[in-house]
């Protein structure tokens, strides 16, 4: 049995520990906001909070997910109005929409570390997040005007 | 069952018209309306096909292309809607299933809006005319007294007003009004085409609760995933099902057919294993140590097949397209110049690797699946379960992207497969390795350049040489050389004012699925083109903004067919989508004009610009980069796109952004490789695409026009490649002939 926190609830399951949290999360519990892409770390759709850290969860073996606390974009706000989230409505950033949970979750996280980034600061830590579509202009913009929205509101992140 | 994207009811589908069926009847034609729906839902009152009207006064409009991330869910029902004065806010898109009464749903081929824009507006004009007419009939007035807004309908004289919602059960046992009858907005009227109008999937987007085909989750269903052969052809000899089963989590294995070949959009020969959940599959798959007979392709090897086609590509070829005298001019020539230009194999890897879900009970078949093609979808499953395609319901979902691979329902029919196998619903899950390894390829391909030149620098001959394997192949299994339809892709259609002009083909077969990758033959065409005009620039010692000027010459219509090209023009009419060299060259100069391209730039800086036509739309690109120490930085990159007429211009500058991408991608780093017979990549370790800290600055210029509309999702990539190699060598002195540029450089 493992057990840990999902989005401010607690979760317990049966399964394969090496089973990644990346598929408990869309296999056995039906979360399937995170998302699929590479399962090898290499492009950031599956990206989700571990104890307020970005990790990617297709390399992340369920059994080392006992007692953390998990977020996803499911928990993330309650109906979309998270700054990130807002600023990806204004921005009009999803092409496709299929690598935007992690990019978002990404993101979220980068400004929960720094509150204002650069330019460097964004290439830097969004990298390892692929856009196929080629969203990356206005996912930089987006993150700038969440800056300014998060810096207004003071909204901060919990794990 | 998880709620799924609202799709449009077998009912209503099924219901039908009277319609011909088959692709392009419906772009001229309204649809008999059958006033059957008596009986059946209160709440929703059918107008046509693609519009019904509810009672609370929402109105459902149906997108019956596939959403891969150039926003047709939006633009579609933001044309019907305009047209049918509805209020937006109020607008439910459904999902189209697949029915061919819909005319054509292939999404691709940047033709969604180019084919429709008038269907769409004829279906809005007729559900408008219709509640127009019930409620001048309601008030007694005549119709001309009446008109709609807002989603209602307005009496002119009295001030009164009735809801959509209200004359929707009147209006709807109205006859459809012949299309001669209808009368259309002037675009000054417009207020939702042309306007930049949000995804209507936006809130799912950023919550994460859309559906995309790889989350479709079924009560009791099983997980697949199939090992595939390596090298098309190959056959499974044996497979060790125990260690399989074995794993926590399997249920079963199963040997997929064999195939017939050609191999066509059949699945691949392999073993699939079916679990609980995708992971126990992954790891089934790990232990079946698949023993395969593998066939005549594994002596494939692309670095040898491209030497070859290289060393042939500089003899003389079969002639397609031919004016004067090429061969004397280049007798007569006071000097020439030649090139020749190569690109490796690409895939697509979209975001979203291939997924397709299937149920089969009592000789019926639903497929969920991320499909471009719900109609062949349909076709293709039905064709493999031996049933009739009315018994195969596609439901389309989200698509995290597309760019031509999800076109082939291969992955539709292997689910049906497992499907009517194992008696329960199946989901086939693609990995990332499934997806690099056994793709739909762009061909590899080597093109060559001659041009004649006389003292005073002018061209006076122009040939031109291409061969790669065609996507023919890959339905016929014995095509060895490019087909019209490739070639009419940057090639045939060459712009250019020449005197002597020779076109010419090599023979290239087959050994890999070769398959359309946006844009498809375009990027390799326009690559070795737009940088053939650069180096031409460079030996006359002329700008090259001018000598793109000069080639492309006077104001006029190019006919390829005048010079023995059979030239196919996207399936479209050359009288309504003529070759207009004048939107050519206005493209380029405006590219030019407000990207400064032609201004002077710091030491190891440069720019490259190049223009090209494709899907009937025009772009030109200029890119500006750094070179120093061996390594390329990008920029800047900016974009002008005339595509006639445009429905949401945010969707088209967004494509623009990623075609900018999409084509920086594949010129940057784009190369599959094949080693006996397999492909040797398999995930974005080794395809790299492009990523956050590559990505250049991006503008786009969007031509205002209210000629008809061409293509976007495609159009912009194919200049990218030639911008950037140009780019290269302006900034170092370096010429690029060979891609993808990490070859050369870092990147
Ligand atoms: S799926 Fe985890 S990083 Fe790609
Ligand atoms: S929006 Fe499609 S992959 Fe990012």
């Amino acid at each position: 049995m493992i057990s840990f926190m999902l989005n401010g609830k607690a979760v317990e399951l049966d399964v394969d520990p090496s089973m990644p949290l990346m598929w408990v999360l869309r296999d056995e519990l039906g979360m399937t906001g995170t998302k699929y892409g590479c399962g090898i770390a290499q492009c950031g759709a599956c990206t989700v909070h571990m104890d307020g850290q970005p990790i990617r969860s297709c390399v992340m073996p369920i059994s080392a997910v006992s007692g953390k606390k998990v977020k996803t974009i499911e928990g993330l706000s309650e109906d979309g109005s998270h700054p990130v989230q807002k600023a990806w409505h204004q921005h009009n950033v999803p092409q496709c929409g299929y690598c935007q949970s992690g990019q978002i979750m990404s993101a979220t996280a980068l400004l929960e570390q720094n509150s204002n980034p650069s330019d460097e600061d964004i290439d830097n830590f969004m990298q390892g997040n692929i856009c196929r579509c080629g969203t990356y202009p206005r996912i930089k913009e987006a993150i700038k005007t969440a800056a300014n929205l998060s810096l207004a509101k003071n909204v901060g992140g919990d794990a | 069952m998880k709620n799924l994207l609202e799709n449009v009811s077998r009912r209503k589908f099924l219901k039908g018209s009277g319609l011909a069926a088959g692709g392009l009847v419906l772009a001229s034609t309204i649809p008999a309306w059958s006033p059957a729906w008596a009986g059946q839902s209160k709440q929703t009152h059918d107008l046509n096909l693609f519009v019904s009207v509810n009672t609370d006064n929402t109105v459902n409009i149906v997108c019956h292309r596939s959403e891969m991330g150039q926003g047709i869910r939006t633009s579609i029902p933001q044309i019907v809607a305009d047209e049918m004065c509805a209020n937006w806010e109020s607008v439910i898109v459904l999902q189209g299933l697949a029915n061919e009464e819909y005319g054509s749903q292939n999404t691709d081929g940047s033709r969604s809006i180019r084919r429709f824009y008038t269907t769409m507006r004829q279906m809005g004009a007729t559900a408008r005319t219709m509640l127009e007419s019930a409620a001048a009939t309601f008030w007694r007035v005549p119709l001309s007294s009446v008109y709609a807004e807002d989603s209602f309908v307005h009496h002119k004289d009295s001030g009164k007003k009735l809801s959509f919602g209200y004359l929707a059960a009147n209006a709807a046992e109205l006859e459809l009004p012949a299309v001669e009858s209808l009368s259309f907005k002037s675009p000054d009227k417009f207020k939702l085409i042309g306007k930049e109008i949000s995804s209507v999937d936006m809130h799912k987007f950023v919550t994460g609760s859309t559906e995309f085909g790889q989350d479709v989750r079924l009560e009791g269903m099983l997980y697949a995933s199939i090992e595939r052969s390596p090298v098309v052809g190959a056959k499974v000899k044996s497979f060790d099902a125990e260690a399989a089963s074995k794993i926590s989590g399997v249920v079963s294995t199963w040997q997929m057919p064999d195939q017939p070949t050609p191999v066509v959009f059949h699945p691949l020969n392999g073993v699939a294993v079916l679990a609980t959940n995708t992971w126990a599959a992954l790891q089934g798959r790990k232990a079946l140590n698949i023993d395969w007979e593998l066939g005549a392709n594994s002596s494939h090897n692309s670095s040898t097949y491209l030497e070859e086609l290289k060393r042939n590509i500089v003899t003389k070829g079969k002639s397609i397209r031919n004016a004067g005298d090429a061969y004397t001019a280049l007798e007569n020539a006071s000097r020439s110049l030649n090139a020749t230009y190569t690109m490796p194999y690409l895939v697509h890897a979209p975001m979203e690797p291939p997924a397709a879900t299937a149920v089969v009970k009592d000789g019926e078949c639903e497929i969920w699946a991320c499909t471009q093609t719900p109609q062949s979808t349909q076709n293709n499953v039905a064709q493999a379960l031996g049933i009739d395609k009315s018994k195969v319901k596609v439901n389309v979902t989200l698509l995290g992207g597309g760019f031509g691979r999800k076109s082939k329902p291969d992955f539709s029919v292997e689910a049906a497969l497992l499907a009517r196998q194992t008696g329960k619903p199946v989901k086939v899950v693609w990995s990332r390795e499934d997806d690099i390894r056994q793709g739909y390829y762009h061909a590899v391909s080597a093109q060559h350049f001659i041009a004649s030149l006389d003292e005073r620098n002018n061209v006076t001959g122009w040939i031109q040489r291409t061969a790669f394997p065609s996507i023919s192949w890959t339905f016929s299994g014995v095509t060895d050389e490019p087909q019209v339809g490739e070639l009419s892709l940057g090639f045939g259609d060459l712009p250019f004012e020449l005197d002597n002009l020779a076109c010419e083909t090599h023979k290239a077969t087959g050994h890999i699925r070769i398959g359309w990758v946006r844009s498809v033959s375009n990027i390799h065409h326009a690559f070795a083109a737009g940088s053939f005009v650069d180096e031409l620039a460079v030996e006359t010692n002329t700008s090259p903004i001018q000598m793109w000027n000069k080639l492309i010459g006077e104001d006029r219509h190019v006919d390829p067919k005048a010079e023995g090209f059979e030239y196919g023009n996207y399936g479209d009419p050359m009288e309504v989508f003529p070759i207009d060299t004048k939107r050519l060259k206005n493209v380029l100069n405006l590219v030019v004009e407000k990207s400064g391209a032609n201004k002077t730039t710091n030491e190891g800086e440069g720019w490259g610009i190049c223009v090209h036509r494709s899907f009937v739309s025009y772009v030109a690109v200029a890119t500006k980069v750094k070179v120093a120490d061996g390594k390329v930085t990008v920029l800047e990159m900016h974009s002008a796109i005339d595509a006639g007429t445009v429905v949401n211009p945010d969707r088209v500058k967004s494509q623009q952004e990623g075609s900018m991408i999409f084509g920086l991608s594949l010129a940057l780093m784009g190369e599959i490789s094949v080693k006996d017979g397999a492909v040797e990549q398999s995930n974005y370790h080794d395809y790299p695409v492009l990523r956050m800290h590559q990505c250049p600055k991006i503008e786009t210029y969007i031509v205002s026009s209210t000629a008809p509309p061409g293509g976007v999702g495609e159009p912009g990539t194919p200049p990218v490649a030639a911008s950037l190699c140009n780019a290269i060598y302006h900034a170092s002195g370096q010429r690029i002939r060979e891609l993808p540029v990490n070859k050369h450089l870092r990147v």
